[in-house]
């Protein structure tokens, strides 16, 4: 059974990538995923905003107190060797790359337009096999319009790609209004993959305490639909790669986006629900699957449910919208 | 001639650089001022910088300056060249082993930062005194009056002891020296090595024991020949001041700096001459060249090599012509003919007079003076009132210039209008808070202009005695000439005044010269400023023809994304008006640091300072200053008129600033200050305080359990008491049942309340109506301000609640017994505080308490003012400190003579029997003394017997008289930190523990020396990172508790009040009363752990999760039930140390700059966590016959 696959142009030995989550953080959690049989990882997103929240915390932490009595005017002794978060991140991705077979993709998100050239070339100096562009952020700013939004994208991907030789791929979020068009002007401004979709943090409201709950519930197989429905309108419409990701949580997420067109199925949740060693179960699913239905690669499957393919296109428009709500009831029985 | 570069340093890192240049192995103890040298020379091992010999100098923290001494002369005794640095205390602790390695002709320099010893009371300021008590051992001392001499010195010195092996102290002033920053020329590496002769580094390692070699040294001698062998040493004292002439000429042929043992300076036919060392030195040599100039002859002898005193180089240096001597020194010598120096100079001139060899025609006059103790200010005007009592034919002996002496009067009259200094310097006082950073941006723009311009520039920060909100003034100078001037700004041309509150308690311009520039950080705009300034500033402004301008600090630091900090951008304003450097120029300099500075952190860092400082330069406004005083503001007094009149005439004088004016009769003869002064103080230090919501509170107590300025308060009191009640006092009905018609109230004292926000973390109550409101909320002050104070007016007249109606056992029941530990200005959130507070709630009208040198004592007994009170019968905590080491010592003295009055007492009580009533006297003698209810009674036969006894007017009635109040148990307890606990005082509080005696020792432990900022101790954690531990501490932390139970009769307790406070509170009351030693290890979380003090609370109990701190009692008193005298009190470790570790710097820190290091240590950290409660644990199974009985058992 070969289940190769390319991805941004980089060959993977599977289609299965762990994404960008705790587990991949840590060198042990990368080795980890590598035994486990994943055939990439996205390691965990370098977060600028909080590198300088960081740095911003520990220089104020430092010089606490200091210049204040004069008995103590520091608290701390003096060390040359402060790393900016970058560094110990870096130091991870250097070390992954040495240690594991399997590429490491890099994954940034940033703040400033410095941030994300920089960190990016950072991370291709470090060896990254790839680069994913974590995009994130709710626009809670009103008066941002939805075009600045995707100016904003596009904007950082040209930087991006004029400065690293690397391939580079975008992790999106579902809530473009017109997420077609925007996938195209994406591909056509260059992006090397694009990764459908972000989950965003969304609070809830604990009415005991009457605070913000902050939430982080892992994602269930019921998520897949809106990758799964984005990525067989765009197969084949665009050069770039597609990875999916929410929900993979057996071997059956997986076929599914397969056939819909995906070039790589991300995990998280079931990977940090499972261990990381769950990932050869998932895999398991898609060969056995394949076997029986005697699919001998991965390219006889793959798009085969796309919007282009299948023999009922309509259904991923939104005239299936209506149609399901025509079916909600049973066709065959009498109401 | 060399090249060498040209720096802007402080004293103390221009010596260590030469220390740790030439030293292989530093052992060393913190104090100030003296720690920064040590925690250079660590910093610089840590980063690998190499000496002159191409290695690491290996850097030891050790446990005390006696250790420190102890390893010093083991290591030199081995052959290493090894140094230290010390001050004050420091100093006379290593005493012993100066003898010895004087007395074994050992090459070696002791950098000192010379401080003043404690004696009425401690300070930590700069004078001889410690010096002058090393001038016994054999040690030669070599003297700097400058930063660029303290670092040529420091050299000189090295290489005279290695010539002569005669070991040297090097010191010069402490602070005025160590902690000035100075322009000076560094000695580049090629002149040290050509000042350190290769043969005698060789020879002083030939010396060293060495088994291929063996012999002994350290011999008991005996009277045969002790005495001959003490006179072996003589020549080499003899040749050591030709010696260091020739190496002060040697070293002038390599820098062009020539020094003299004896410098002099002044009119080549001076009459009149004053003799001085150190920094004291400089200002006479300014002040003799500018009498010069009007033709004065006068003089100055500045003396670099204090001893041996060379009477010939002495004499060579006099002018012939000199008439009267004035010999200056910085200590005093009680009881003595005079001061040391001045002894030397009497003593070389009556000799020479004696045996002819006096170079003038006549034996002068001299007299001897101090000046300067406890680094006192001593200026132009000062050194000019010596010199002119030098021209008077009764010039008054054994003077003091630079205080007034209204007891004996010695004190000399000076002019203190007197102002010598040239027009050309820019003189700037800078005023700001300690956390509002101006501090740091002054030393910066000191190494901006002193390194990247030819000006000079000097720096020299005072701060005030508390540890939160307190104040810095920054004396700054720039100009053309080296800066010579070691004395405080009297009058400046720029004051900056950066926090605009200060204007409203503080006479800011008090030393502004006429059309002085003055900057203020200011709400209100050029046009709306006038009317908030109080009418002296706006006198001030108009008389001295001020040019004012203001800024709004805050806002600007907002809108260009900068937070609070303000730093920036009043250096700006600095630069922009202060006309140092011409404005553009002064910009483009700012904007170039910014560039180096941040340079690292991206373009967008350094493009958003940029747009700071334009955007400053956009805001700075001149006022323009209306002709008349208008205002109706009055400068807010110090204390209400309410205060005592101690604290009116004494105390407020200090606290305004104008400690310096007051007389010698104002001051105690012995150190004894009331009790109960911080009341007073009303500090107003922070904007925002927790407003207390009624409705929602439950009352539980924990708030004010916790608070540690002691600013909660809480009553419960019939209804019917708030008929008289303001208008907006809060109550709520008493939620406790058996209660009825009683109300409580929890009472914010908001102008003492630091802002801490502890109260508000700690609080459970949360309102079921809205989010985020709890019981206790931060709100801003202002709104609610003047209720406030009428409110707490009004609290105060409800009287404190009886004591024998309140229930001990419980936080809810703690809130409403009196603190009598108020107010304090420990660091806003102090983990030490709430503990130390609690204690006085639960036993503070019976307490004594000895308290250990550290932040305690700081905060406890810092002058002004002391946090100790009493409470309204007058009772209250009786408090000292003694020293640093002894505290457990000093404790147990307490408890001795505790022990022996009490016995007196009873003793005499008998005696008296029949007198006094035999049924009486039974009681007395047979009162049980547990509960409050009891001891009251107790006092209440007390106050009958003492009538009783007044009455009989005999002598043994007298006598018990004396001793009686003993007949009241007492509480006896030992305050102090780690550092004292873990290091320096351990053996003491070992032996004291051992001791058997009824004492209580509670550790206020921080895991690190805070007082001194930071430094490792033997309670530092496994893989925290401190001074002394750059690398993380690589060994576990010592344990305390399982050392102290190990005697078996000891009382033992961990505790930590954010965890569980019940068995705080539960655990001091079982110390108390366990009538043996009592140990109480107290979780402080400190700033110096590197966490936002809110969360210290959280971190406690996080400590405790992760089995760091598991808190125990084993209390000796339940073996002999066969009860398990050892409780665990906490559950077993259920999160991982890092959880806990890493919301620390002192962990981050290391896994920031060590990652791989910082995981090894901490995986080791965690294992011995859990190996340690598994030891715990099975203690916590046996049964108490398993711990080992002792004579206490009854």
């Amino acid at each position: 059974m070969d289940l190769t696959t390319s991805y941004m142009g980089i060959a993977l030995k599977n289609p299965l990538v762990a994404s960008a989550s705790p587990l991949t953080g840590t060198l042990d959690g990368i080795k980890r995923l590598e035994d486990g049989g994943v055939a990439a990882v996205v390691m965990a997103s370098l977060f600028e905003e909080q590198i300088r929240h960081e740095h911003d915390a520990y220089t104020h932490l430092v010089d606490m107190g200091s210049h204040s009595f004069a008995e103590s005017l520091s608290y701390f002794p003096k060390v040359q060797a402060y790393h900016l978060g970058t560094e110990n991140h870096l130091n991870i991705l250097r070390r992954a790359v040495e240690s594991v077979r399997i590429p490491v993709i890099a994954s940034i998100n940033c703040v400033s337009p410095e941030g994300w050239m920089d960190y990016a070339k950072q991370m291709q100096q470090a060896g990254a096999a790839g680069l994913e562009l974590n995009i994130y952020g709710v626009v809670a700013d009103l008066a941002t319009s939805s075009a600045e939004v995707e100016q904003r994208y596009l904007d950082i991907l040209t930087a991006v790609k004029a400065n690293v030789g690397i391939p580079v791929s975008l992790k999106l979020s579902p809530f473009f209004s017109a997420m077609g068009a925007m996938a195209q002007r994406l591909d056509q401004a260059g992006a090397d993959g694009l990764v459908l979709f972000n989950r965003f943090y969304q609070p809830d409201i604990d009415i005991t305490t009457l605070e913000v709950a902050p939430t982080l519930q892992l994602s269930s197989s019921s998520e897949i639909r809106l990758p799964l429905l984005w990525i067989a309108l765009l197969y084949g419409n665009i050069k770039a790669s597609l990875a999916a990701t929410r929900g993979v949580e057996t071997g059956d997420e997986v076929i599914k986006y397969i056939l819909a067109g995906a070039d790589a199925v991300m995990s998280t949740s079931a990977l940090l629900r499972h261990g990381p060693g769950y990932a050869s179960n998932l895999l398991k699913g898609l060969a056995v699957w394949m076997e029986a239905r005697g699919f001998r690669n991965l390219a006889q499957l793959r798009g085969n449910m796309s919007h282009d393919q299948a023999n009922n296109p309509a259904a991923f428009e939104r005239a299936n919208y209506l149609r399901m709500l025509e079916s909600y009831q049973n066709p065959f029985q009498d109401s | 001639m060399s090249s060498s570069k040209v720096v802007t340093l402080e004293g103390g890192e221009a010596v260590a650089y030469i220390a740790y240049r030439i030293n292989e192995v530093c052992a060393i103890y913190p104090i100030t001022p003296s720690s920064t040298m040590a925690e250079l020379a660590d910093q610089w091992a840590a980063e690998g910088k190499l000496n002159l010999w191409g290695n690491v100098p290996l850097v030891v923290e050790m446990q005390s300056e006696a250790g420190a001494a102890g390893a010093v002369h083991g290591a030199l005794q081995t052959g290493a060249l090894t140094t230290t640095f010390t001050a004050s205390q420091g100093l006379l602790l290593m005493i012993p082993n100066m003898y010895k390695i004087a007395g074994e002709l050992t090459a070696t320099v002791f950098h000192v930062a010379a401080r003043s010893l404690a004696a009425q009371g401690l300070s930590i300021f700069g004078d001889h005194s410690d010096v002058a008590a090393v001038r016994n051992t054999g040690f030669a001392q070599l003297v700097s009056g400058s930063v660029q001499e303290a670092h040529d010195m420091a050299l000189l010195a090295q290489a005279a002891s290695l010539q002569t092996r005669v070991p040297f102290v090097h010191f010069f002033d402490g602070f005025r020296t160590s902690h000035e920053v100075n322009k000076l020329t560094l000695i580049d590496d090629a002149h040290i090595r050509a000042m350190i002769a290769p043969d005698l580094v060789r020879a002083h390692r030939g010396r060293a024991l060495n088994p291929d070699n063996p012999f002994i040294r350290g011999t008991a001698q005996n009277p045969d020949v002790y005495f001959q062998a003490r006179e072996t040493v003589n020549p080499f004292y003899a040749r050591l001041p030709g010696v260091m002439q020739e190496i002060m000429d040697a070293f002038a042929a390599l820098t062009g700096r020539q020094y003299h043992l004896f410098e002099y300076f002044g009119h080549p036919e001076a009459e009149r001459v004053v003799v001085i060392m150190a920094s004291g030195a400089e200002t006479l040599r300014e002040t003799v060249a500018y009498l010069m100039k009007s033709g004065e002859k006068c003089g100055v002898v500045q003396v670099h090599l204090a001893l041996p005193f060379s009477a010939e180089h002495f004499l060579a240096a006099l002018p012939k012509t000199v008439r009267s001597i004035a010999v200056l020194d910085r200590t005093k010598l009680p009881g003595s003919v005079g001061e040391p120096l001045y002894q030397d100079v009497l003593t070389t001139l009556m000799e020479a007079h004696g045996d002819g060899s006096l170079p003038m025609a006549q034996l002068p006059r001299v007299i001897g003076g101090r000046y300067g103790l406890s680094s006192k200010e001593f200026t132009p005007a000062m050194a000019k009132a010596v010199l002119d009592e030098l021209a008077k034919d009764q010039p008054k002996q054994h003077f003091t210039v630079g205080i007034v002496d209204d007891v004996s009067h010695t004190s000399l009259d000076y002019d203190p209008a007197f102002d010598i200094e040239p027009d050309s310097v820019v003189r700037a006082l800078f005023i700001g808070l300690g956390a509002d950073g101006t501090v740091g941006a002054n030393k910066n723009s000191i190494k901006i202009i002193g390194e990247s311009t030819p000006l000079y520039a000097q720096g020299y920060f005072v701060y005030d005695s508390k540890k939160s909100g307190s104040r810095t003034v920054s004396h700054v100078r720039f100009g053309p000439d080296p800066i010579h001037s070691p004395y405080l700004i009297q009058s400046a041309g720029f004051i900056g005044c950066h926090q605009f509150n200060f204007v409203l308690d503080t006479d800011v311009l008090e030393h502004a010269h006429a059309g002085a520039t003055f900057l203020l950080n200011s709400p209100y705009g050029a046009d709306s400023v006038w009317p908030q300034l109080p009418r002296r500033l706006q006198e001030r402004i108009i008389q001295q023809s001020i040019v004012f301008y203001v800024i709004d600090a805050s806002r600007v630091a907002r809108e260009v994304g900068m937070g609070s900090r303000t730093n920036t951008i009043m250096q700006t304003c600095f630069f922009a008006i202060s006309g140092v450097l011409p404005r553009e120029e002064a910009i483009d300099k700012i904007k170039a640091a910014i560039r180096k500075t941040y340079g690292k952190k991206g373009e967008e860092v350094v493009q958003k300072n940029f747009l700071a400082v334009d955007k400053t330069l956009e805001c700075l406004h001149r006022v323009a200053v209306p002709e008349q005083a208008d205002s109706r503001i009055e400068l807010i007094p110090m204390v209400p008129p309410a205060a005592p009149e101690f604290v009116q005439k004494v105390t407020a004088v200090m606290m305004a600033g104008h400690g310096d004016s007051l007389p010698v009769s104002m001051l105690p003869v012995d150190g004894t200050y009331p009790s109960g002064t911080t009341q007073w103080e009303k500090r107003n230090i922070s904007s925002y305080v927790p407003v207390w919501e009624p409705d929602i509170c439950i009352q539980c107590g924990n708030c004010s359990f916790v608070c540690p300025h002691s600013v909660i308060r809480s009553k419960f009191y019939p209804e019917s008491l708030l008929k008289d009640a303001p208008e907006g006092f809060k109550s709520a009905p008493i939620s406790a049942r058996g209660f009825p018609e009683t109300r409580y109230t929890l009472q914010i004292y908001v102008e003492d309340c630091t802002g801490c926000s502890l109260c508000v973390e700690v609080c459970p109550a949360k309102s079921l109506q809205k989010s985020g409101v709890k019981a206790i909320n931060m709100s801003p002050k202002a709104p609610g301000f003047e209720q406030s104070k009428t409110n707490i007016g009004f609290f105060e007249t409800i009287p404190v609640n009886d004591r024998s109606r309140v229930d001990f056992s419980s936080v809810r029941g703690a809130q409403f017994l009196q603190p009598l530990f108020e107010f304090s200005g420990a660091c806003s959130g102090c983990g030490e505080t709430p503990y130390v507070r609690l204690i006085t709630q639960l036993f503070g009208d019976r307490l004594l308490v000895a308290n250990a040198t550290g932040c305690s004592s700081i905060y406890g007994g810092n002058l002004p003012t002391t946090p100790w009170t009493k409470n309204a019968e007058g009772r209250g905590p009786a408090w000292s400190n003694s020293l640093f080491e002894d505290n457990a010592e000093f404790g147990l003295g307490f408890r001795l003579t505790g022990d022996k009055h009490l016995e007196l007492a009873r003793q005499l009580l008998l005696e008296l029997k029949d007198e006094v009533g035999p049924a009486w006297v039974d009681e007395i003698l047979a009162a049980p003394q547990t509960t409050e209810s009891e001891i009251r009674r107790q006092r209440i036969r007390l106050a009958e017997l003492k009538t009783r006894l007044f009455k009989l007017d005999t002598e043994a009635a007298k006598d018990l008289l004396s001793v009686v109040d003993h007949l009241v148990r007492r509480s006896v307890w030992i305050i102090g930190g780690d550092g004292w606990a873990y290091d320096i005082g351990s053996s003491g509080l070992d032996h004291v523990l051992a001791s058997g005696r009824n004492v209580n020792v509670l550790v206020l432990d921080t895991e690190v020396y805070s007082n001194t900022g930071g430094q490792m101790s033997k309670s530092t954690p496994l893989g925290a990172v401190a001074k002394f531990a750059a690398a993380g501490k690589q060994v576990g932390k010592k344990d305390l508790a399982l050392q102290a139970i190990s005697y078996g009769n000891v009382y033992v307790a961990r505790v930590a009040m954010g965890a569980n406070p019940q068995q705080t509170l539960l655990a001091l009351r079982e110390a108390e009363a366990y009538e043996g030693p009592s140990l109480v290890l107290a979780y402080s979380h400190c700033i110096a752990h590197g966490i936002n003090m809110l969360q210290g609370l959280k971190q406690q109990d996080l400590a405790v999760g992760c089995g760091h701190w598991p808190l125990l009692r084993y209390n000796p008193a339940l073996r002999q039930t066969d009860k398990n005298p050892f409780v665990l009190d906490s559950p077993r470790p259920h999160i991982k140390l890092k959880d806990y570790a890493f919301n620390e710097l002192r962990y981050k820190m290391l896994a920031n700059a060590h990652p791989v290091e910082s995981e090894h240590l901490m995986a080791l950290a965690q294992q011995a966590v859990l190996q340690k409660w598994d030891v715990y644990e099975e203690m916590a199974s046996r049964s108490g016959s398993q711990f080992h009985p002792d004579a206490s058992f009854k």
